[in-house]
């Protein structure tokens, strides 16, 4: 009876409902919730100038958290893509004030960078067998140090490319529609979120990134090349993160060699709220975009309501805690 | 055997035993009894109950009926601690040592001799007292020395050590030369003399007939779950304790059908992998399936990995279609055709967070895409193709494979390297886990494939399998083939002889 065992229709789609897309949409709710509650509570938070805030906010721990969930989903994990970022934001400020060079080559060359630092990481752990974690601890410190070294641990100042600004604070949705003040540096964001999306669950790519997360051996076994795979994803990641650097030094209008270390903790906390597995195989890019958004929406709102700035930390790690037992809690279930 | 153990009355005496699982009746009512100083050798086929009959002694299960005595007292065994602390120890066939522990560390580990109030380990004394135990075992072994650095077969002569230091009257040996070399297992034989001489008695689980024959006093054989039969080693043909083992009669057995082509599409020669895998050459042609038998650890597993690449081979030979091939990964052996078909599929043949057609199409992804994007359209169709022509039973084919049962789990995985081309297919123990009424389809399917010119390997720790299948079968023992069979002709008795032929006492 191949007809019978055969139904692509409607109950196809309701069992396609992954746990990952459970917590996606509890994510989303509670971001939601949180909009209402400061919404309500805090007086200045609704406010048009306060929303462009926390956007631009979450810009930059975004387009991290994007480019990390690539790896995490892989099975993997990227300590570097914070330190890495302030690589990139480096190689953009040598490449346009010190060398002088256009605008396009600085943006290509810092997106060059990143995706070759994530090659070289996913070169050891693919080849050299060590741990992500090792390999990416090493890779943090290496970026950071090569930041300070190229840098002579000095800002590097964008004044002399007054179009760097376009890749971050300039809003130019708002000479198409007037009254929509998003800036740039958000707008990239959703681009690379959306791009991103598109690769992963669209793409070869992504179908290879969800087998090696779920299974890495049953991938090998089935002929799959999974080292070269690896190593990409990570390129990937190291690429994703070269655009954060863009974002953040253009934002700051400069290439600051101490910054970076932290971001790719907050990032990681931006996956797993966003209901990402850490041990691979499950996720959304979606989902880390409400997770960062989850993120800057408590900071502010807090910060608008007065609440000592530190307490933000002590909150988001205890979001993090539920968003993992929620995760744990839901996968029970399924 | 000497008269004085002869005479001797029982040590352990196991009576009417009985033991279920969900499912399955592993005990019927099983009798068993070892007296102090005597080696007392239990046989059997894999799945007869040796283990789960040792585990009962040792405490590890409680039995659902019968009685164990101890020196003619009934006991109850419900913990290992219980059945040591009558001096019942277990040396498993995976040693349980801390390999970054000392020797002496571990012989007392959970019961260390204090001192200072008893605050700190008093390690002095530790060493002295497993240097006395290695003393009286005769072997020489450092008490200090890390057991990770030590051979196997010094790991298991501490494990040995640890079973003493807990005045071990009654020592249990699963295999235990499995991964030992000629002389490591003559050194094992000599600390067992000893052992018996010191009136320990000893239950040696094997599968090899020339150990029994040099130190069982007796053998016990077992089958299905039941007791069959105690000999006399020393005066009982090999042949008779084979025939025991196997039993059943196999007169209106159904063989395989049909039979292979002269068109050669695999050959193997002189293959070497370590230990496990030793001069193995044999050849397959198209439209014949050719079973792999012996027992476990024999290294049918290994030979199929090294041909599939996964693993990497010291030396040999490899021809696809007549051409010599390097496959140093699976990616090389699928280019090739090659397809393996794991015995764990959950770990090592699905995906099974991924659905019913991402698994089938897997092996085949490069080919459903047009510009870097998947054509999920037409994975769809194919996938259902094959869930169609394969019977497999899913609601849909987004189904994850892990809801699936095993039989149809194990289509999903057949699908995936039929869909990929694959002409040769490497089955590894291809209806584990399946129950009986898929295994008679997966033996169907197994059958169209090969009808179909498909070459394919059958690795099989049941005899009735390999038989059911083969139109050829290859026996292995210790990492070498021993010996090639007409699967049309032979017996299980033939496959058992030279499945327990080791290469040195043929």
């Amino acid at each position: 009876m191949t007809d019978t065992t055969l139904d692509t229709g409607k109950a196809a789609k309701s069992g396609f409902v992954t746990t990952a897309a459970l917590q996606k949409a509890v994510a989303f709710v509670v971001l939601i919730a949180l909009l209402a509650f400061f919404g309500l509570f805090a007086p200045n938070f609704a406010t048009g100038g306060n929303m462009v805030g926390i956007m631009q906010a979450t810009a930059v721990n975004g387009v991290l958290g994007v480019a990390v969930t690539f790896v995490i989903i892989s099975g993997g994990i990227d300590l570097s893509i914070g330190t890495m970022m302030t690589l990139t934001a480096v190689t953009a400020g040598i490449i346009l004030t010190n060398l002088g060079m256009p605008l396009p080559f600085g943006i290509i060359g810092a997106i060059a960078a990143g995706a070759f630092m994530g090659a070289v990481s996913g070169w050891t752990i693919a080849n050299l067998k060590i741990p992500p974690f090792i390999a990416t601890l090493g890779m943090m410190q290496i970026a950071r140090g090569l930041a300070l070294v190229f840098s002579e641990a000095k800002p590097i100042y964008f004044n002399d490319t007054p179009s760097y600004q376009l890749l971050s604070p300039v809003s130019s949705i708002s000479a198409l529609i007037p009254g929509i003040e998003v800036p740039n540096g958000v707008m990239i964001m959703f681009i690379v979120a959306i791009i991103s999306s598109v690769v992963l669950t669209r793409t070869i790519v992504g179908r290879m990134i969800f087998a090696l997360g779920s299974n890495e051996e049953a991938a090998r076994l089935s002929g799959i090349k999974v080292n070269r795979w690896k190593i990409l994803t990570y390129a990937i990641c190291g690429g994703i993160s070269g655009i954060a650097g863009l974002i953040v030094s253009s934002r700051l209008n400069s290439a600051q060699p101490a910054l970076g270390l932290g971001y790719e903790l907050d990032a990681i906390a931006a996956v797993v709220i966003g209901g990402t597995s850490l041990s691979g195989g499950r996720g959304t890019v979606m989902g880390t975009i409400i997770g960062a958004f989850i993120m800057s929406v408590l900071t502010n709102g807090l910060r608008v309501m007065g609440v000592q700035e530190e307490w933000k930390i002590v909150v988001t790690g205890v979001i993090i805690i539920v968003a993992v037992f929620i995760d744990i809690f839901l996968r029970k279930k399924a | 055997m000497n008269e004085t153990t002869a005479n001797a009355p029982p040590v352990v005496e196991m009576r009417g035993i009985e033991k279920s699982f969900p499912g399955v009746r592993a005990l019927q009512s099983v009798r068993f009894d070892l007296r102090a100083g005597e080696v007392h050798a239990l046989m059997g086929e894999n799945g007869a109950g040796k283990s789960t009959l040792m585990k009962i002694l040792t405490g590890v299960y409680q039995p659902d009926g019968g009685e164990i005595l101890v020196d003619g007292r009934s006991v109850a065994l419900r913990t290992p601690q219980a059945a040591q602390a009558l001096g019942i120890s277990i040396i498993h066939q995976e040693l349980f040592l801390m390999n970054h522990l000392s020797a002496a560390q571990n012989i007392f580990i959970g019961r260390e001799p204090s001192k200072g109030l008893g605050i700190f380990v008093d390690e002095a004394k530790m060493k002295r007292d497993a240097a006395a135990i290695f003393r009286r075992m005769k072997v020489e072994i450092d008490p200090a020395g890390e057991v990770g650095h030590m051979t196997v077969a010094r790991q298991q002569l501490v494990e040995i050590a640890k079973a003493l230091s807990y005045d071990a009257r009654v020592l249990v040996m699963d295999e235990p030369t499995s991964a030992l070399n000629e002389t490591e297992v003559e050194h094992l034989f000599a600390v067992i003399d000893d052992l018996k001489a010191n009136g320990v008695g000893i239950v040696y689980i094997t599968h090899k007939m020339d150990e029994v024959k040099r130190i069982a006093d007796r053998v016990t054989v077992m089958r299905d779950g039941q007791y069959i039969d105690t000999l006399p080693a020393a005066s009982t043909p090999m042949s008779t304790v084979i025939q025991l083992m196997v039993g059943r009669e196999l007169a209106d057995q159904h063989r395989a059908t049909g039979q292979g082509t002269a068109d050669e599409v695999l050959r193997v020669t002189g293959l070497n992998r370590g230990k496990a895998v030793r001069d193995v050459s044999f050849s397959l042609n198209k439209g014949e399936i050719l079973g792999f038998a012996g027992l476990m650890g024999a290294g049918r597993t290994e030979v199929a990995r090294a041909i599939f690449g996964a693993d990497p081979i010291d030396s040999g030979e490899i021809r696809v279609h007549g051409q010599v091939q390097r496959i140093a990964s699976p990616a090389d052996a699928v280019e090739n055709g090659i397809a393996y078909l794991s015995e764990d599929r959950k770990h090592f043949g699905l995906v099974t967070g991924m659905s019913v057609r991402d698994n089938v199409t897997m092996a085949s992804w490069g080919r459903f895409m047009q510009g870097g994007f998947m054509q999920d359209a037409a994975l769809g169709k194919v996938a259902e193709d094959y869930v169609r022509k394969l019977k497999v039973k899913t609601p849909h084919i987004h189904q994850e494979t892990r809801l699936l049962s095993g039989g149809n789990q194990q289509k999903v995985v057949i699908a995936k390297w039929l869909l990929r081309d694959c002409d040769i297919l490497i089955f590894d123990e291809p209806t584990r886990g399946i129950d009986v009424g898929a295994k008679a389809e997966i033996y169907r399917l197994l059958e169209e494939l090969a009808a179909g010119g498909k070459a394919i390997i059958v690795i099989s720790s049941e005899l009735p399998e390999v038989l059911r299948l083969s139109h050829r079968i290859a026996v292995m023992c210790e990492g070498r083939i021993t010996g090639e069979l007409n699967g049309r002709t032979a017996t299980q008795e033939d496959i058992m002889t030279l499945a327990t032929q080791r290469a040195n006492a043929a």
